[in-house]
């Protein structure tokens, strides 16, 4: 049966389940609750699980590869600043090969500081060997935390794993979720068999130095792993689908793309404003649709292509920005058009930067001005008031 | 060899990896005014410099060439030299 769950509450269930033998956090809003929740679960004993407090998220990073190096299952979640200290660290788990799990609960990034909604951050991680997963709401930011697991302990892939889940749209919303049963979930995932492990009896040392003959060769596996993991994440979604009956986590997910004209390309929570727009088009006969992209990192450049095959025109909205060059997912969706003797008109979108809502008008505004003109790619909503009315 | 998962590796990864390729400058003993002090042994970072009654040495493959023998060598017996192919 269905529970009504804060989006938090709910990440922190489906946790649970995988039953992690380690867990470090250090807390930062929007991922509070999460960890909140598991820290009371371990108190409690209801998970039985070490949960290590540490003084700051570059320690929570390091914890987690040091348990994960172990052999332990492990988990941490941050956002925002929490994330951009942990980077020195997430490029060392990645390339150490160690399948931890982390939630980013998306926030904009400092200067100016901003609690708020975006997706800068993770954005900013992209480069770091992590596979990303991007969710649309609770029900699908706690499948693809299962299937995390089960992607990153996979012995093709080993690599870790990121779900991304919009700040507060997604972390402090209360929705129906269902919640898993623990004997499925055990079938689903079973206990981590690691490869290697550090133990007193047999040293071992993790991402060992390598000489410039050696280097480019480490950072390439990486690499077509990333591209190989394609294949694995489908794989995982269909086992998912089997075993829970119920669909998503797969590379893209489309919305009536089949005889559209215009698509909207988007991850995370806005899908869902996206959806009520396309609903309501659809019923005044407009052929629009939407592309979901769920797995950022590896990046499905075929599949984007194959979805979008014949339509003309192309939205992509994006909240994050590369500041000195523009739309990070738009140069990357072109790129992979690139080549083809008939490309659609693409044109990027950034909005929702620091939590500012994204009204329907907006969107809608988006595909009138870009499905009949040319529309402007660029920031959406600016308030020229506040540039001296430039 | 191929490379191991993660570049996991066994203890003395150190050792494998001959680190005098680093080297600009290498320590030339010169065995003249030495008084065997052995400060060169204590202070090189690297560990890599011994004796014999005859003389002093320095392990080239793994010394990076820092200098930091010649410098402290209170009688300047030691000569820093470019290395030339």
């Amino acid at each position: 049966m269905e529970k009504l769950w804060e989006g938090s509450r709910a990440i922190a269930e489906t946790i649970k389940m995988c039953r992690p033998k380690v867990i470090s956090a250090y807390p930062i809003t929007p991922q509070t609750h999460i960890v909140e929740s598991l820290s009371q679960l371990a108190a409690d004993g209801d998970l039985v699980a070490e949960f290590i407090n540490v003084e700051s998220e570059h320690s929570a990073a390091s914890v987690v590869l040091g348990a994960s190096a172990t052999g332990a299952r492990t988990y941490t979640a941050t956002t925002s600043q929490g994330l951009l200290l942990m980077l020195e660290v997430l490029y060392n788990i990645a390339g150490m090969r160690l399948p931890v799990v982390m939630t980013c609960a998306n926030r904009a990034v400092s200067a100016p500081l901003s609690i708020w909604n975006d997706q800068q951050d993770s954005f900013t991680a992209r480069d770091s060997g992590w596979i990303q997963l991007y969710a649309e709401d609770s029900q699908e930011a706690c499948d693809l935390h299962l299937m995390a697991y089960r992607i990153a302990e996979d012995k093709r892939i080993m690599l870790p794993v990121m779900v991304c889940l919009d700040g507060f749209f997604i972390s402090h919303t209360f929705e129906p979720v269902e919640p898993f049963e623990e004997e499925n979930v055990k079938q689903f995932l079973p206990d981590y068999q690691p490869l290697h492990y550090l133990t007193p009896k047999n040293p071992l040392t993790f991402g060992s130095f390598a000489e410039p003959d050696k280097y480019t060769e480490a950072r390439y596996i990486i690499h077509r792993t990333l591209e190989e993991s394609k294949m694995v994440i489908r794989e995982t979604a269909e086992d998912f689908k089997k075993v829970f009956g119920r669909g998503g986590g797969d590379l893209v997910e489309d919305y009536f793309l089949e005889d559209a004209d215009f698509a909207f390309v988007a991850m995370g929570s806005i899908i869902g404003s996206l959806k009520d727009l396309v609903d309501k088009l659809r019923e005044k006969g407009e052929k629009v649709g939407i592309l979901k992209i769920i797995s950022f990192r590896p990046f499905p450049g075929k599949e984007i292509t194959t979805a979008l095959e014949g339509i003309e025109k192309i939205a992509v909205l994006e909240k994050a920005v590369s500041l000195g060059s523009g739309g990070i997912l738009v140069k990357e969706v072109k790129e992979s058009f690139y080549g083809r003797k008939k490309t659609p008109q693409i044109n990027g979108f950034i909005v929702g930067l620091g939590g500012r809502d994204i009204p329907q008008d907006s969107l809608e505004n988006i595909y009138r001005e870009f499905h009949q003109g040319s529309g402007d790619a660029s920031f959406v909503d600016l308030n020229y008031e506040l540039l001296g009315g430039k | 060899m191929e490379l191991t998962l993660g570049l996991v590796a066994g203890p003395g990864t150190s050792r494998a990896n001959k680190t005098g390729t680093w080297r600009v400058e290498r320590p030339l003993f010169l065995n003249i005014k030495c008084v065997a002090c052995d400060l060169c042994i204590m202070l090189c970072p690297e560990g890599i410099i011994d004796s014999n009654n005859e003389r002093y040495f320095a392990d080239l493959n793994y010394c990076k060439g820092c200098g930091i023998c010649a410098h402290e060598c209170p009688v300047k017996d030691i000569m820093m030299v470019k290395e030339e192919k």
